[in-house]
């Protein structure tokens, strides 16, 4: 079989032999550093912004539903199943259809929806990131396939950087089939190297911090 | 074996266009890098470094293991892993699946393990349509061509060149406008994603802890590629493994910032296995498939092996004088610059392209960037020394050798050292005392020396020699 054979060629050329023991690996390099609640909100707003994102700070639940309806207004827009969503009253909204289960109507939905509305698991202070896992309540084609993406989260799930989230999360496949790290819209450089916005993904990006 | 391509190299350097796309692009994305790694951006970069050097050095020397723990890993979550010797095993493989499954098309986000083994001529010989997605695969795939550049695989065309290109294969208006131009993509690659059956991707990391493919991207064509279609099919080379997903933290740090000057890109994902079974979206099936294709090879040996520790930045490109004038498509294979030109010759034996590791002026400016540290100086000049014993071996290079050896005589008999000296001054100095020499004589301008002499100038040799003045200052102090 291919597997043994190739298995074999890389003990022999690194003189190993089968089940033999790893030698130690260097420890990984995390390193945390100390910042305040609000220098990271701060700090998070202000990477995202550099991207052309766009972060709005509701001082309540029923503030971000306002964001939110003043931004879907005579529009069409999906929203994932997160608790939090209703907890904020976004899915009743009159333009937001939720609740969907069924991989195929969520995908009809999502390739003609002008927005997409999720919660996001975590933040990134310093890169201005949204942290996603894929679940029964986040499915992962609403922060992809509508132009615009409206994610809505509290501010204390900003985190400083990498390092803090895979200390928290060191084994994530432990809990999901998919991480997936949104820094910013969707861009690309590869004509003339001149920035173009959402050549697939969303092209406008707006995070609400409650 | 190939030979120096003179004549393409020479049209690449004649062509100003392209020199220009060349050169600013490069030059961008080297300017961007700069800025992220400078000390106030990132005060820890050369501890990075230094830690993705120690973490890929520890991995490539227990690769057996961290193979056989990804691939539990994998099979742990419901995915599987298929080891593949060549292009052809690759191939077979999905084929052989797409059939299984009557699969018609396939979408691919960029992936150079796949432009390596030709994998989407392979498919369409056998009636597959395999799409790349990512916005410049797709414009280099429309015009049959290879990547120029391993981030930026159209840094060579203009948009009046893609304007060209969509309009006879896309049948659209002709459009100028590069916003414009990604909106037409946009619209006909949407609907390959939402219809095709299988999704390929490469792999920027796999993860051994997880069983995880991590891809890195800025378009969202890899998370399309992986969340629309039922089947995720991931490529990629043995040597992409590290050993924790802690480790991404290092990792994503440098990668992002070497290859575009971007602290993290647009979208990272992860993905470990199929969808789970409450999860509403995800493929279906989950496949790696681990390529071999010459990696064993490198493995023997103990110092060339650090290539293998390559995460594929182009940063080196970014900084290789080389590269800037003669552009990607004068390397024999798809990894061009000075990574192409360390890792070309351990894949197809040193003979194949033996002018290869000689294209550098080792400048030591790849070196310098790589954010793994491979030392690509020292690795051309291995590479140099053992084309060098094999053509000798073949009996090339006689002259060469021959002239070594006249050399070596010469030097060990001062006198005649001093004569041939002083001919030579009275050959080269003539007329051109203070300046530089920039042409020889006739009958002695042929052969290495004329090819020699038709890039450079050498300083005009002093009008008294070393000797000479001693000598006299020696008479002058009566010693």
């Amino acid at each position: 079989m291919e597997r043994d054979v190739i298995l074999h060629k890389v003990r022999t050329a690194l003189g190993r032999s089968a089940g033999q023991e790893p030698t130690l690996p260097p420890p990984a390099r995390v390193v945390i550093p100390e910042a305040a609640a609000e220098d990271r909100v701060k700090s998070f707003c202000a990477a995202l912004e550099a991207l052309a994102g766009t972060a709005l700070q509701a001082s309540s639940k029923e503030e971000a539903r306002d964001y939110v309806a003043s931004l879907v207004a005579g529009k069409t827009a999906v929203a994932s199943n997160a608790p939090f969503l209703a907890e904020c009253g976004v899915t009743g909204l009159a333009e937001v259809r939720s609740g969907i289960n069924g991989r195929e109507e969520l995908r009809e939905l999502c390739a003609t929806a002008d927005f997409g509305i999720t919660s996001a698991e975590y933040a990134l202070a310093d890169t201005g990131t949204l942290v996603m896992l894929s679940s029964p309540q986040e499915a992962r084609m609403v922060s992809l396939l509508p132009p615009v993406h409206i994610a809505l989260l509290r501010r204390e799930r900003i985190l400083t950087g990498l390092d803090e989230l895979l200390s928290l999360i060191p084994l994530p496949a432990e809990q999901t089939s998919s991480m997936v790290l949104i820094t910013g819209p969707s861009r690309t450089a590869d004509i003339e190297q001149i920035l173009i916005r959402g050549v697939h993904g969303p092209g406008q990006i707006h995070v609400i911090l409650v | 074996m190939t030979a120096y391509p003179e004549s393409s190299v020479r049209k690449t350097l004649a062509d100003p266009k392209l020199q220009l796309a060349i050169y600013s692009s490069t030059g961008r994305l080297m300017n961007h890098r700069r800025a992220q790694v400078a000390p106030a951006a990132l005060p820890d970069y050369q501890e990075l470094r230094t830690q993705a050097n120690l973490v890929k050095k520890h991995t490539i020397e227990n690769l057996d293991h961290y193979l056989e723990q990804f691939e539990a890993r994998v099979r742990a979550h419901g995915g599987a892993v298929v080891f593949c010797k060549d292009g052809n095993d690759v191939s077979d493989f999905v084929l052989k699946l797409a059939k299984e499954r009557g699969a018609r098309l396939l979408v691919k986000s960029k992936s150079m393990t796949t432009e390596e083994i030709n994998f989407n001529e392979r498919l369409e010989r056998h009636g597959l349509e395999a799409v790349e997605t990512d916005l410049g695969e797709y414009i280099i795939q429309l015009a049959h061509q290879r990547p120029y550049h391993i981030v930026a695989p159209a840094l060579h065309m203009t948009r009046y060149d893609v304007a060209e290109l969509f309009t006879e294969k896309l049948g659209v208006e002709k459009e100028t406008v590069p916003e414009k131009q990604a909106m037409i993509a946009r619209r006909t690659l949407r609907q390959k994603f939402l219809t095709a059956d299988i999704g390929v991707t490469g792999a920027n990391f796999l993860v051994a802890d997880s069983g995880a493919v991590v891809l890195v991207e800025n378009e969202g064509n890899a998370r399309m590629s992986t969340t629309a279609p039922k089947i995720h099919i991931a490529v990629a080379g043995i040597e992409k493994l590290i050993p924790r997903a802690q480790d991404l933290v290092t990792f994503l740090k440098l990668l992002g910032r070497s290859a575009t000057g971007q602290p993290l890109t647009v979208y990272t994902s992860f993905l470990a296995g199929p969808r789970r079974a409450s999860e509403i979206d995800g493929p279906d099936e989950f496949y790696v498939l681990l390529l071999d294709n010459g990696r064993t090879r490198l493995l023997t040996d103990r110092e060339k092996r650090q290539s293998l520790y390559c995460i594929r930045c182009g940063g080196c490109l970014n900084a290789c004088p080389v590269y800037r004038k003669i552009g990607g498509h004068n390397y024999p294979w798809v990894y061009s610059g000075p990574i192409g030109a360390i890792i070309t010759p351990q894949y197809h034996g040193v003979m194949h392209d033996p002018w290869l590791p000689f294209a550098s002026s080792l400048c030591g400016a790849c070196g310098e960037v790589c954010p793994v540290k491979i030392d690509i100086p020292k690795l051309l000049l291995d590479l140099r020394s053992e084309i060098t014993k094999a053509k000798a071996r073949e009996g090339k290079g006689r002259i060469e050798k021959l002239s070594f050896r006249m050399w070596a005589w010469l030097m060990r008999h001062p006198k005649l050292y001093e004569m041939a000296g002083s001919m030579g001054a009275g050959i080269f100095g003539d007329g051109e005392r203070k300046g530089w020499v920039k042409r020889v004589p006739g009958p002695m301008n042929v052969g290495p020396l004329k090819a020699w002499m038709s890039q450079r100038e050498f300083p005009a040799p002093a009008p008294k020699s070393f000797r000479q003045l001693w000598r006299e200052r020696r008479r002058t102090n009566g010693a």
